[in-house]
């Protein structure tokens, strides 16, 4: 138990849907996230997957703390996270940290390089020695590969993947133990996610730091992950191993978007079959009964609409799958 | 603008374009640098800045020293030479009383800045804050503000003003320290739901901007957000309207005095003057036309240094 970082249980996040001008009358909630229940070994990579509007930003800000958890519990190291107060949430600033998904957005304009990556020393003063900031700076660059001259230049000299690294030196600078990456590289080039991706691969091996790597690319998160998280509609569906995810996937919405991935050999192309799902992801405010899949899955029956299928290993695979009628079928060829 | 490829290559050959002389000069002991020193290097080089700095600075000295530009009494009237024309004993001519409009246009500078100078720094002060706070803290605080603002955007400037001006200041007894505090005061009063406004708006748009939620995960506290974040982002537009209401703000001392409620002679103010000239504007044309040059090369000037320092403020338009 004791090397997992964070624990994650029954974690909700409802956002209330209010109508009226004057007097605001809630009329029902997005549940962004919906009971998610995961933990974070130390030094180790979860990625979380799933298509636009499934919750994972909303995941990453509560983690963060940078949203208020509607119900569920969280501890980082043992500690609840979501009853820190005072010092010991600073201390939990320290410790988790975010890269942010655009790199366009996520650097003061109006700021120096230097100053924003000197930026937590500013806030943490104990960290840093006030006469070594500038020198940690440098070094920070360093890390991420960019060079230390570039500190009294401003964020639009830089190209997208150099942003991202700068937002990586940010977030380094308080030598914290896990990093929440919420969609680090979907903003950029795919030559340049790749560079990315290894510079976030070589600091973990580097730093031992945990990630939280959030992305909807299964190949990205792939490159990364020691395990993944598949979600759908605020809900973890799937969750297991890279190996377990991406070879034996048992929940029919993995498949499903596994099936999607590009094939990269010219020889298989075409020979693999693609499964399409059907319709858009039902409203969050108002899920589905039951399985919240069933309405776009060709499996879905009667008890899926009664009964919710629990996040539980069934006899047809060897890791959690929250699917009444799990089974393998080979997808990637 | 930059190109982003180049600067990746971080060659020394391509990388000099990115860099300014004194950081090529010596690369390796590069001096740490903030936004406020850079925008000062980089105003000193702009000739909008020095002219306009140049100019103000002259306003200012008129208004703080006027007996060095003229030996001229600006309160000696003499009717004989009433409208005189622009002479060499007096450069701008004389007005309808026979005041010596070069004089009084000297000393009516002091009037006229302080009431525009201090006008305008009261409404973006106290506009500027609250829109920040507004903006930044949202729900029921911003609401609150906001309805506030709307009830003195509903008051007519000059019915206003007149209400007091005429409640506060009784004619006979107020000196003319205390008309200027109080024509001050009701500018600044009924204009900051305007400054305000435009600091909310654009204080909401920073605040929505990922790196302010990237400064709340460091754990920064909300003054510091505020200050090093939403302040420099949200600051150009609320510049751009101080540089404008400032020579509105000059012409609402002059609406103020021609309604009886503003300045009164013996103080002397452009607006004053201006207003004075408007019964003789056919016969007497520079009565009018010095005056008014002078106003308006002065907020010709402060919206050129306005002007300069928001571009100074922002790194991309260097």
């Amino acid at each position: 138990m004791t090397d997992n970082i964070i624990e994650v249980r029954d974690l909700t996040k409802h956002f209330p849907v209010r109508v009226g001008v004057l007097f605001k009358k809630t009329v029902g909630h997005v549940r962004a996230v919906d009971g998610v229940s995961f933990e974070l070994k130390r030094g180790e990579t979860l990625g979380v997957v799933g298509e636009s509007g499934c919750g994972k930003s909303t995941l990453a800000q509560v983690l963060m703390r940078l949203e208020p958890p509607t119900s569920g519990q969280a501890t980082f190291e043992g500690r609840d996270m979501f009853a820190m107060k005072g010092a010991e949430l600073r201390k939990l600033r320290r410790d988790i940290q975010i890269v942010l998904q655009d790199p366009y957005t996520s650097l003061n304009p109006r700021m120096t390089v230097g100053d924003i990556i000197g930026e937590p020393f500013e806030i943490h003063p104990e960290v840093a020695p006030k006469g070594s900031r500038r020198e940690k700076v440098r070094d920070l660059l360093d890390v991420v590969g960019l060079n230390p001259e570039y500190l009294n230049r401003y964020p639009h000299q830089f190209s997208g993947g150099q942003r991202q690294r700068i937002g990586i030196a940010r977030a380094l600078a308080l030598k914290p133990k896990v990093i929440v990456c919420d969609e680090p590289v979907s903003a950029l080039d795919v030559s340049i996610q790749a560079q990315v991706m290894n510079l976030l691969g070589d600091l973990q091996t580097e730093f031992g730091l945990s990630y939280v790597f959030i992305a909807h690319d299964l190949s990205v998160v792939r490159h990364l992950s020691d395990r993944v998280a598949v979600m759908y509609l605020g809900k973890v569906v799937e969750i297991g191993t890279e190996e377990e995810i991406y070879e034996r996937p048992t929940h029919p919405y993995t498949q499903a978007l596994l099936s999607a991935v590009p094939v990269p050999d010219p020889e298989l192309r075409g020979k693999r079959q693609v499964i399409r799902l059907e319709g858009d992801v039902p409203s969050p405010v108002d899920p589905p009964s039951g399985c919240r899949f069933r309405t776009r899955c060709w499996k879905a029956q009667d008890l899926c609409a009664q009964e919710e299928p629990a996040l539980v290993t069934r006899d047809a695979g060897d890791h959690p799958s929250a699917c009444h009628f799990a089974e393998q079928r080979a997808i990637v060829p | 603008m930059t190109d982003p490829s180049t600067a990746a290559s971080g060659s020394s050959v391509e990388a000099d374009q990115f860099v300014t002389g004194a950081e090529n000069a010596k690369p390796t002991t590069t001096k740490p640098r903030s936004l406020a020193s850079d925008a000062w290097r980089d105003l000193r080089r702009r000739p909008l800045f020095i002219v306009s700095a140049a100019l103000i600075l002259l306003v200012l000295l008129m208004a703080a020293f006027p007996f060095l530009f003229t030996q001229a009494d600006p309160n000696y009237a003499e009717l004989s030479r009433s409208r005189g024309t622009p002479s060499a004993q007096a450069w701008f001519g004389y007005d309808n009383q026979g005041y010596d409009i070069y004089a009084r246009t000297i000393y009516g500078a002091r009037a006229s800045i302080i009431v525009g100078l201090v006008a305008t720094a009261l409404t973006v002060l106290i506009g500027g804050t609250l829109g920040l706070l507004a903006g930044y803290y949202g729900g029921w605080l911003d609401g609150l503000m906001s309805r506030i603002a709307d009830i003195f955007f509903g008051l007519p400037f000059v019915l206003g003003a007149i209400v007091i001006l005429s409640s506060f200041g009784s004619t006979g007894t107020t000196s003319q320290t205390q008309i200027l505090f109080l024509v001050i005061l009701s500018i600044s009063l009924l204009s900051w739901p305007t400054a305000m406004r435009i600091m909310r708006s654009a204080a909401i748009t920073a605040r929505q901007q990922d790196y302010v939620k990237a400064a709340r995960a460091l754990g920064a506290s909300g003054p510091r957000i505020i200050l090093r974040h939403m302040l420099p982002n949200a600051v150009a537009p609320v510049l751009v309207y101080a540089t404008i209401a400032l020579g509105a703000f000059i012409g609402a001392e002059a609406t103020l005095s021609f309604l009886g409620l503003g300045l009164r002679a013996p103080v002397v103010s452009w607006g004053v003057m201006i207003a004075d000239s408007r019964d003789i504007i056919r016969v007497a044309p520079h009565t009018l036309l010095f005056p008014a040059a002078f106003l308006t090369a002065t907020v010709l000037a402060f919206v050129m240094l306005g002007d300069a320092v928001r571009e100074a403020l922002d790194p991309k338009m260097r």
